[in-house]
């Protein structure tokens, strides 16, 4: 290689030094070299970040593998489970009036007989039957049923109504704003539960003639009153929480490049604003599903709950209750699953906020 | 400051004012009057008696009528009993908050000597017993706790008699209302209690030689108590919830069993005069709350 003499820097220019360098510093790199600054890893999204923290958390996989569970089990075991929550075991087309209070996997009476006469094998009655002779098992599992879908529903009606209501006034501010939070403090101060048993109790004496014959009227005038008490109060702690992390967001400086190219406001909202409090909404909606499922065992015990022959968690153990001493596992079921559903889903959004909440590392 | 609390005790007004509205308009919904379940009364009588408890005024009047007698003291008569309600309610008011405020004491201490344990043991055995067990306290609803207890010590094991009126047992329905906020306030604790020992302050006071003992009752605790006081409102909204089922679970003769039976027997009088009762011991605790906060930590702003 021809060894050249770098020119030298002419005095006070502002050149870079090049007699600091010879010429070995200008080779090209080589191939290997070159593969140095491939990318080797995708790059990640925000996303799968937060999934990839969440996946080392064992408690919160723990949780998720619970629910998948419990909620595979509410889906299918209807299909599978030849019994009725509503109607008393019946046996060859004969109601068995000695199916009562049986003990778990134990066959009555006239089910053992027909098992013996035509050698078919029953259904096990996993968790007995009641005192009516129902099946216990299924009655769980419609109970679980019923207090998912309560906390599923209230989650995303908060969340739909939070949502709307919080950006509107982060996002407009001035009077607007303090008008809107005026009434978010006052809903905000009123006892939720309370008004939650005033509906029910009104709602279901006036709603129970108007739903009548529909299919609203399965569900019952208590669980109907309970969502619109969800939808009246509990969207509140969500729009103040979105309203804030609006307010944090809107003062950065890619929402006024946005603004001065003359982006709408509801585009800004949209594709700038609400993506970036996304982990916060997230987080919130996922431990309001176990504060929902908490309100409906609570109230389906002090007996608003949902209507007969529909059962829920709650209603199930305060029905138990009369004969706990000499049954408790009545108790105990119902009892078990509300905890395991809200013990599941508390653990899995605080694993989420650990995931997804990067301000709080 | 003045401003601050004079600016709270109005929206504390404001709630009072709309809960009781929405409770009287609320009930006013249900169909059927005062004097339909009576015996068959001509149509003077009825004329008479409406105009006499002032029936036939405008709604709007009638509640501001309905208010004036409960600021009063007259709250009315019970369907179901024929009885004045209110000097009904008095006695198992007293037993009510007896076990309350018992509960809220109980929850609070623990709950702060708990969660000073867990930040001063931070990931070793004791912390991690707190932890799982303040986990498992906030999953459990006290309707469930109770019952459970209940099977456990007084029918199984046989240790605790069941609730009567000559030996009250105050114990069982206390642990079940005290453990969710006696959890909630353990992990509110640890967080500020952690917070607070990595403050700068801290470290000067133990560069200083500042006794281990002073530095954290006297400069980490007093500032990690500042949050928990915030919790003291949603906790007596917590436990007055709480104790209607606890009561009735236990049957104890308070306020939260009869609320409970006067839902049942749709005692509508009843049910209103006790949510707008209730519904105004909640305000005054977050109140309360709200103003105790504001004087012990001074930079908060009212918004």
């Amino acid at each position: 290689m021809a060894e050249e003499k770098l020119k030298k820097r002419a005095f006070l220019s502002s050149q870079i030094d090049l007699s600091k360098f010879n010429a070995k510093d200008f080779e090209k790199a080589t191939d290997e070299e070159k593969r140095q600054q491939d990318v080797m890893g995708e790059s990640t999204t925000f996303f799968k970040d937060g999934m990839r923290r969440l996946r080392k958390n064992p408690l919160a996989m723990a949780s998720i593998v619970v629910l998948i569970i419990i909620i595979a089990i509410a889906i299918v075991a209807p299909h599978i489970c030849p019994y009725s929550y509503s109607s008393i075991i019946t046996v060859d087309g004969r109601r068995d009036k000695g199916a009562t209070d049986l003990e778990p996997m134990q066959w009555s009476e006239l089910e053992a007989q027909y098992m013996e006469k035509t050698g078919k094998k029953l259904f096990p009655h996993i968790f007995g039957t009641d005192s009516m002779g129902r099946d216990y098992f299924i009655r769980v599992v419609y109970g679980t049923r019923v207090s998912l879908l309560v906390g599923i529903v209230a989650a995303v009606m908060v969340l739909i109504i939070g949502l709307i209501y919080g950006s509107i006034a982060g996002y407009f501010g001035g009077t607007v704003d303090l008008i809107m939070m005026r009434i978010v403090d006052v809903i905000y101060s009123l006892p939720d539960m309370l008004i939650i048993i005033l509906l029910s109790v009104v709602l279901q004496e006036r709603l129970t003639p108007l739903i009548k014959g529909t299919s609203l009227a399965k569900l019952g005038a208590n669980m109907i009153s309970m969502f619109i008490v969800f939808a009246l109060l509990y969207w509140v702690g969500m729009a103040r929480l979105v309203r804030g992390q609006i307010l944090q967001i809107k003062n950065n400086e890619y929402v006024l490049a946005a603004k001065s190219i003359g982006t709408p406001n509801g585009r800004i909202l949209r594709k700038h604003i609400i993506p970036n409090c996304l982990s916060i909404i997230i987080i919130t909606t996922a431990l309001q599903i176990p504060s929902a499922i908490f309100t409906e065992s609570y109230l389906s015990f002090i007996g608003l709950g949902v209507s007969l022959p529909l059962t829920s968690l709650g209603s199930l153990a305060n029905d138990a209750r009369a004969a706990m001493q000499t049954y408790p596992l009545r108790l105990v079921i119902p009892a078990v699953v509300i905890s395991l559903i809200v013990l599941a889903f508390n653990l899995l959004g605080d694993g989420l906020r650990d995931a997804f909440d990067t301000k709080l590392n | 400051m003045a401003k601050y609390i004079v600016k709270r005790l109005i929206m504390a007004v404001v709630a009072f004012i709309a809960v009781s509205a929405i409770t009287f308009f609320v009930m006013n919904l249900i169909p059927g009057g005062p004097f339909t379940s009576e015996k068959a009364m001509t149509k003077e009588v009825i004329a008479t008696l409406t105009k006499r408890y002032g029936l036939d005024k405008p709604i709007g009047v009638q509640y501001l009528n309905y208010m004036g007698n409960f600021l009063r003291g007259d709250w009315g008569v019970s369907l179901k009993t024929q009885r004045e309600i209110w000097p009904d309610l008095q006695s198992r008011f007293g037993v009510s908050a007896r076990l309350g405020l018992s509960a809220l004491a109980i929850a609070t201490v623990f709950g702060v000597i708990f969660g000073s344990i867990s930040a001063l043991t931070r990931n070793k055995w004791p912390d991690r017993l707190l932890v799982v067990l303040t986990t498992l306290g906030t999953a459990i609803p006290s309707f469930v706790l109770a019952t459970l207890l209940m099977l456990l010590f007084c029918m199984q094991l046989n240790l605790l008699p069941i609730w009567d009126v000559h030996h009250p047992n105050y114990i069982l329905p206390i642990i079940s209302l005290a453990v969710y906020p006696m959890a909630y306030i353990t992990r509110l604790t640890k967080t500020s209690m952690l917070d607070a020992l990595n403050q700068d302050y801290i470290t000067t006071a133990k560069a200083k030689g500042v006794p281990e003992s002073k530095i954290i009752f006297v400069h980490a605790l007093r500032n990690a108590l500042i949050p928990v006081v915030t919790y003291l409102g949603p906790e007596v909204a917590y436990i007055i919830t709480g104790s209607m089922v606890v009561e009735s679970i236990f049957t104890i003769p308070g306020m939260g069993t009869m609320f409970v039976q006067s839902i049942n027997d749709r005692d509508y009088p009843y049910i209103m005069a006790v949510t707008i009762f209730l519904a105004m011991l909640m305000i005054i605790a977050n109140l309360i709350t709200d103003i105790v906060y504001k004087i012990i930590d001074p930079r908060i702003t009212f918004d």
